[in-house]
């Protein structure tokens, strides 16, 4: 969206063409990919070739962009935050607003656009994996929307620390699934909704969260969310007069991050941070550090970083916030990392927490527990880099689902 | 050791499909795998599966599971697996791992397939590994003298069971639904058209698993296949029996009906 008026173009959701594509099996370099039962894969060729067409037909990117600026509430905007800055070395931090969209963070922005592949696909039921909640509601919400089934699956222990997200689900009509399996959280989440795809397959969308799994979803979910850094790249030339030094976002499964890094990738002096959610910290084994810490595997579908033991068993992991707290992360990220491209750092539950009340108090916003970790890191690297820098944050969610989280954090 | 081309050369010959059954390796019980699995062999089962414990099985039903999540919480390893390949090719059944892909893919490719033909296993199962990633996984197997074998599902266009048959080797895994692993009322009727497709595209024996719980399915599924692939209906009986004994009985008596209905 250039100028007031104008319409998503194709670009807006395929990059720039710098080579930052994957090819035509999926991969980023030797990332991605697809390794999934053979069951799925005309599934994931019929999403791939629909969306293929619909990023080209100017209907489907006029619709698109109708309900982002209708519907979510697009574009978002930047917001100075001098009184935060003071604790960042004096760097001058803005935060690209996404908290401030339809549902409270930015998953509504690739959850529209795939409910309106949905539409293109001739299929009436989605189910969606949710770790936070925010991925589910936003699915309830666009079903709501376009009178969809939506089925929801969310491991046990998510379900009593977002209970708040979950009440919201069930308003929106949607079915809400707790997976008891494995670890309860998100990556088993995942396993039961590809249960229920392989077996629905012909009458579902799988519509996945983030820009992790099989082949297309990465580069799928990473278009529509590239709509926050093609908006914020344009907002900080209009409000600094320059590029950002550094762009920091948190990194769970990757959504957030690529959909803010993307479109400045080719802005070779712009520095890429992304923040994993160290838990309790990296010795103390309790953590979802899978770029900073894990190694070269296959989870759910795609070859990327993932958390796992010398036999390849995933290993749980750990954060504060839901969203995160998830042992693999996008192939594509595992790619800006291994070309040194964008840089990964931790950061621990009690840092993302003091963030999270620093915002609060001194700018009078409350970001989602995830966003925090993004804060957090833009609070060391502006001491780092010095007053003069410039910082954009991606506040990807706003934090009223984690009041029950804070209120026993902070013993409010 | 007995081979994949052995046993379904020795069952066309007696004009009947083989029986292929899967149980994961440490289930029930580390040693107790190894006797589960030649109650299986002595009741007629030509070929055993041993299932690689993995902690994402995304395309198993709540009864393996529930197997597997035992057998990890027993900590079973990858030489666990090994061992257990070893004492039950020792019984005259060929013997298969079938595993996701991860566990390979980090125990290194070549060092898994000479592991596991040194053990005496003659090949793999990988329901997660397509075509298009299975090369370094085929070269690896070739190198060690042992088949890989792919699936194929009632979804898949022409185009992709030629890819997946061409890449097997002992014989084809046809899913017989559109699911996970978990025995059923009935064998879904797309498995026949299914097999029938596949055929046109290999020689190779063309097995069905997915679904199969009884001996008069088993016999239904003989009449088109080349092999019956029964997992599910096996551990179910296991978890609900009252101690290893009763399951090995009780397993014996169902792979009995089962062979009888593979010979119909």
């Amino acid at each position: 969206m250039a100028n007031e008026g104008s319409i998503l173009t194709a670009a807006d959701l395929a990059g720039n063409g710098a080579g930052d594509d994957p090819d035509v099996h999926g991969k980023f370099g030797i990332f991605g990919g697809r390794y999934v039962p053979e069951a799925l894969i005309p599934a994931l060729d019929e999403v791939a070739a629909t969306y293929e067409k619909a990023k080209n037909d100017a209907e489907f990117l006029r619709e698109f962009d109708h309900l982002l600026r209708t519907y979510a509430g697009r574009p978002t905007t930047l917001t100075d935050v001098p009184r935060f800055s003071e604790q960042a070395g004096g760097a001058r931090v803005i935060l690209k607003r996404e908290d401030l969209t339809h549902t409270g963070a930015h998953k509504i922005n690739n959850v529209l656009g795939q409910v309106l592949l949905t539409k293109r696909l001739g299929k009436k039921r989605v189910i969606a994996e949710t770790g936070a909640g925010q991925h589910g509601v936003a699915t309830a919400t666009a079903a709501a929307l376009l009178g969809l089934e939506c089925v929801i699956y969310m491991g046990a222990v998510d379900c009593e620390r977002q209970a708040l997200n979950v009440a919201r689900m069930k308003l929106l009509g949607a079915t809400v699934v707790p997976v008891s399996n494995g670890s309860r959280t998100l990556k088993d989440a995942i396993n039961e909704a590809f249960r229920d795809w392989v077996t629905n397959v012909d009458t579902t969308h799988y519509l996945f969260g983030t820009v992790a799994g099989p082949h297309p979803f990465p580069e799928i979910v990473r278009d529509f969310a590239r709509i926050i850094g093609v908006e914020a790249r344009r907002q900080m030339l209009e409000l600094t007069g320059k590029l950002p030094d550094a762009v920091c976002a948190a990194v769970g499964g990757g959504s957030n991050a690529i959909g803010i890094f993307h479109a400045f990738i080719g802005d070779h002096d712009v520095q890429l941070h992304g923040y994993e959610a160290a838990g309790h910290g990296l010795e103390s084994g309790e953590h979802a550090l899978t770029l900073t810490a894990g190694s070269v595997g296959v989870l759910h579908g795609s070859r990327t970083y993932v958390l796992q033991d010398d036999e390849g068993q995933t290993i749980e992991s750990h954060s504060i916030s839901a969203g995160l707290d998830y042992p693999g992360v996008g192939p594509e990220h595992a790619w800006l990392k291994d070309s040194g491209r964008a840089t990964y750092h931790g950061v621990t539950d009690d840092q993302a927490m003091a963030a999270f009340s620093l915002l609060a108090r001194t700018e009078g916003i409350i970001p989602a527990i995830e966003s925090s970790h993004a804060l957090a890191g833009a609070l060391e690297l502006g001491r780092e880099l010095g007053p003069e820098a410039t910082i954009l944050v991606n506040l990807s969610g706003r934090g009223d689902k984690d009041m029950g989280t804070a209120m026993k954090y902070f013993n409010l | 050791m007995t081979t994949l081309q052995t046993v379904f050369a020795k069952a066309k010959a007696d004009n009947r499909a083989a029986l292929v059954g899967y149980l994961p390796a440490g289930f029930p019980s580390k040693g107790g795998d190894v006797a589960a699995a030649a109650a299986l062999v002595e009741a007629g089962c030509d070929v055993i599966e041993i299932g690689l414990p993995y902690s994402d099985p995304l395309m198993d039903g709540p009864t393996i599971q529930d197997a597997v999540h035992r057998s990890l919480t027993n900590g079973t390893r990858i030489a666990d697996v090994l061992r257990t390949v070893e004492g039950v090719a020792a019984t005259g059944a060929a013997t298969l791992v079938m595993t996701y892909w991860n566990p390979i893919d980090k125990y290194g490719a070549d060092r898994f397939a000479r592991d596991l033909a040194n053990a005496g296993g003659v090949g793999t199962i990988t329901p997660d590994l397509t075509p298009e990633e299975s090369e370094p996984w085929r070269a690896a197997s070739a190198a060690a003298g042992i088949d890989t074998v792919f699936l194929v599902a009632p979804s898949s266009t022409e185009p992709r069971i030629k890819a997946v048959v061409d890449c097997c080797t002992g014989f084809v895994y046809a899913a017989s639904l559109m699911g996970v692993t978990g025995a059923r009322e009935t064998v879904n009727v797309a498995a026949e058209g299914l097999v029938q497709r596949t055929k046109a595209h290999t020689d190779l024996p063309v097995c069905v698993g997915l679904g199969v719980g009884t001996g008069a399915q088993a016999a239904e599924v003989a009449a088109y296949a080349d092999g019956v692939i029964v997992g599910s209906a096996f551990i179910r009986r296991i978890l609900d029996a009252p101690d290893e004994a009763a399951g090995r009985e009780s397993i014996g008596v169902l792979a009995r009906d089962m062979a009888r209905g593979v010979r119909r």
